[in-house]
């Protein structure tokens, strides 16, 4: 075992931290895409890497899939919708980037602290990117939450995967093979379908934005 | 063999609908498919009394006494459903609020739906239930948005987004789930997401990932049960989706995800040796009952209305779930049984209802009884039999639950009793001018397609009086499986 390798990882898994954020303070919809195929990528390196240390044949067929489905196919569609669509930035945030990023921050504490069992569990070598895996899902749905362009709550949704995808791959080795390409067709669907789905909410509201979708309460 | 069947026959009707949907046959081809898939059940039903217990295809999909009955249920109510949905959509295209090409798009959607119901049902694999509930929220959310309507738009959005967020903690947890497991069952990684395997061993599972497992699962899977305070994507969907769907969503889908949460529980339970799952059960299922019980108050919507009895009635059987123990387990599985039917009836009559009186809104709903006799008996005899009037089963189920809580639980059978009250009141004030109230409206172009909601109710008043022993006994073992206390 190289000892570069293990650093090689350690550094995959601080990039993907760093892009969360990166997301999370990024307005214009475009850049947000390409964060999230980079995001994409370094998840396939992180793969790859894992893969030839520790020979576990699947994880090459997960980083083959990662690089299709989630570096080009998806980035892909995400950016055609958004030509087709006209959308550029996100009109202002719930909460300010200054607001965010502090929260953020509290949230990635809570995330290392959430993951100390699990890492004392897991006997793979890269048991100490649990937390940093639980912080990528817990600041995709902050992002989620403060976001009001509908492409944006997407992308987050798409990055809480990976987050998970993650997640599995430190602490795990990945899932079954079985699993994981359940999962990776769900995805692809998910996708396709909110493909559908803007159009539709294009066609009735002429906007992409959600403050149109907030007529549903309840009486008083 | 019979499993096959029952999977792959909504598969290929998924296909074949895809293609021929538009036609003017299509409505007969679905309920054509939905009916093979009810006889593959009914045949699996009889082998495994015959037989018993099933493991099939490399252990991957099981048969076992909790399951058996929700796919016979699932099968039987997809059935049903797909005979309403004949007329109905008809009207709904006549009325020219459809297009063909949607029709297409909803009976393509409706066979999927159910082909991911029955994978959830009978799969062994953790994992693959995760992939299967997904499925089946991705195959209902154009099915909301059918109409196109804005309203519809926005419930289909919120139910997208709050399931996709909701399933991806479920995914989180059975992530967590598998790296606990494969500490026990090595790592060949194959047999450590299976059901049956991890039963076996849950008693060396790591408890402390398992309870972070747990709560990840239940927030996930809790989500699609719509228990409070998860819930709020329900009412809206119920609410905004064509009449068939919200049939569906709350007699079947519901029952699903709830299964999928037990089953949980129960390998967390069995890992933990404390009450914390029942705990967080019976909080949830409790907050569920009395948050739904008091917002029924405030409906003006037909299908909101009953769609926050749903969130009222799955809280009811989650609390049941919490309680454990042979008696609570064995009147959740006859809850979520009688709930499931007895709902889809009252969504089928609603349908016509509404459809009659061209609104979903209430007070403009009136006099159904002289406009049409049947749907307004259907929709009376509905209602009193969710709200719990004897001899109708709902009525044995809570009976049960509260008996058993009085037991077990006595501080929180004053706060269901009440909640019940409130509910029954409730919907009672609500329906009764819809049914008795003073009508000018004419009476019905079309014949309403009534035989599925007599069919229902008359199954939740058999169930009410008698329980067949082979059911009987299935829900004794079920209840035995889940345990707790």
């Amino acid at each position: 075992m190289l000892p570069w390798g293990q650093q090689l990882l350690d550094m995959c898994a601080a990039l993907l931290l760093l892009l969360s954020f990166a997301m999370l303070s990024q307005r214009r919809i475009v850049t947000l895409v390409n964060l999230y195929a980079v995001q994409g990528a370094v998840l396939t390196a992180a793969t790859l890497l894992l893969a030839w240390r520790t020979g576990e044949r699947h994880l090459y067929l997960s980083a083959a899939l990662t690089i299709v489905l989630k570096v080009t196919f998806l980035p892909w569609l995400l950016r055609r919708l958004l030509r087709r669509l006209d959308i550029y930035r996100d009109s202002e945030p719930r909460l300010n980037v200054t607001g965010t990023m502090l929260v953020g921050l509290l949230i990635v504490v809570f995330a290392f602290a959430l993951a100390q069992p699990i890492t004392r569990l897991a006997s793979t070598s890269t048991r100490s990117a649990i937390g940093i895996a639980i912080s990528v899902v817990l600041l995709a749905f902050l992002m989620m939450i403060t976001r009001r362009k509908a492409v944006a709550q997407v992308v987050g949704f798409l990055s809480m995967e990976n987050g998970v995808f993650f997640g599995a791959m430190s602490a795990s080795y990945g899932m079954p093979m079985v699993v994981e390409l359940g999962v990776a067709l769900d995805v692809l669907i998910a996708v396709l379908v909110l493909g559908v789905f803007f159009f539709q909410i294009r066609e009735q509201f002429d906007s992409l934005d959600l403050h149109h979708l907030e007529s549903l309460k309840e009486h008083d | 063999m019979d499993l096959l069947l029952l999977l792959l026959l909504p598969l290929l009707g998924a296909a074949f609908l895809a293609g021929a949907g538009a036609s003017r046959r299509a409505p007969e081809i679905n309920a054509l498919f939905s009916f093979g898939t009810f006889a593959a059940a009914c045949a699996l039903i009889v082998h495994v009394i015959r037989h018993g217990d099933l493991l099939l295809g490399e252990q991957q999909f099981f048969i076992d006494p909790f399951n058996v009955f929700l796919v016979g249920l699932t099968a039987f109510v997809g059935l049903t459903t797909a005979l309403f949905s004949r007329p109905y959509m008809r009207v709904e295209l006549a009325h020219g609020r459809l297009t063909p090409g949607r029709l297409r798009l909803y009976h393509s959607m409706y066979q999927l739906f159910m082909f991911t119901m029955l994978l959830a049902l009978t799969t062994n694999n953790m994992g693959l239930l995760w992939v299967a509930m997904e499925g089946a929220t991705l195959s209902t959310v154009l099915l909301v948005t059918l109409y196109r309507t804005p309203g519809s738009l926005e419930a289909g959005w919120k139910y997208f987004i709050l399931c996709g967020v909701g399933i991806a903690q479920a995914l989180f947890g059975t992530i967590l789930l598998y790296v606990a497991a494969e500490k026990v069952l090595g790592a060949q990684g194959v047999t450590a997401l299976l059901w049956t395997h991890l039963d076996a061993v849950k008693g060396r599972l790591e408890p402390k990932v398992l309870a972070l497992a747990f709560v990840f699962m239940l927030v996930g899977y809790g989500t699609k049960v719509g228990l409070v305070p998860l819930h709020s994507w329900l009412p809206d969907a119920h609410a905004e989706g064509p009449t068939p769907i919200s049939a569906v969503l709350s007699g079947l889908l519901l029952n699903v995800a709830l299964y999928a949460v037990v089953r949980s529980k129960v390998l967390v339970e069995g890992s933990l040796h404390s009450r914390l799952p029942s705990w967080l059960l019976m909080g949830f299922g409790l907050a569920s009952v009395v948050v739904a019980a008091l917002l029924l108050w405030r409906q003006r919507d037909i299908k909101r209305l009953f769609a926050y009895s749903s969130i009222e009635h799955m809280g009811l059987a989650t609390f049941a779930f919490g309680m454990g123990g042979p008696i609570a387990n064995f009147a959740a599985l006859l809850h979520m049984t009688v709930h499931s039917l007895t709902k889809s009836s009252i969504f089928f009559s609603a349908g016509h209802a509404t459809q009659k009186a061209g609104t979903q809104v209430m007070e403009h709903i009136r006099g159904l009884i002289t406009l049409s006799p049947t749907v307004g008996w259907g929709l009376m005899l509905g209602s009193l039999a969710i709200v719990g009037v004897p001899p109708f089963g709902v009525f044995t189920s809570e009976f049960l639950i509260l008996t058993t809580a009085m037991r077990v639980q006595p501080w929180a059978t004053p706060i269901l009793l009440a909640a019940l009250a409130v509910a029954f009141s409730a919907i009672f004030s609500k329906v009764q001018p819809m049914v008795f109230g003073e009508s000018s409206g004419r009476r019905l172009p079309h014949q309403p397609a009534l035989l599925p909601v007599f069919v229902h109710l008359a199954i939740v008043l058999v169930l009410g009086l008698y329980i067949p022993p082979y059911l009987a006994h299935w829900y004794r073992a079920a209840a035995q499986l889940i345990g707790g206390r």
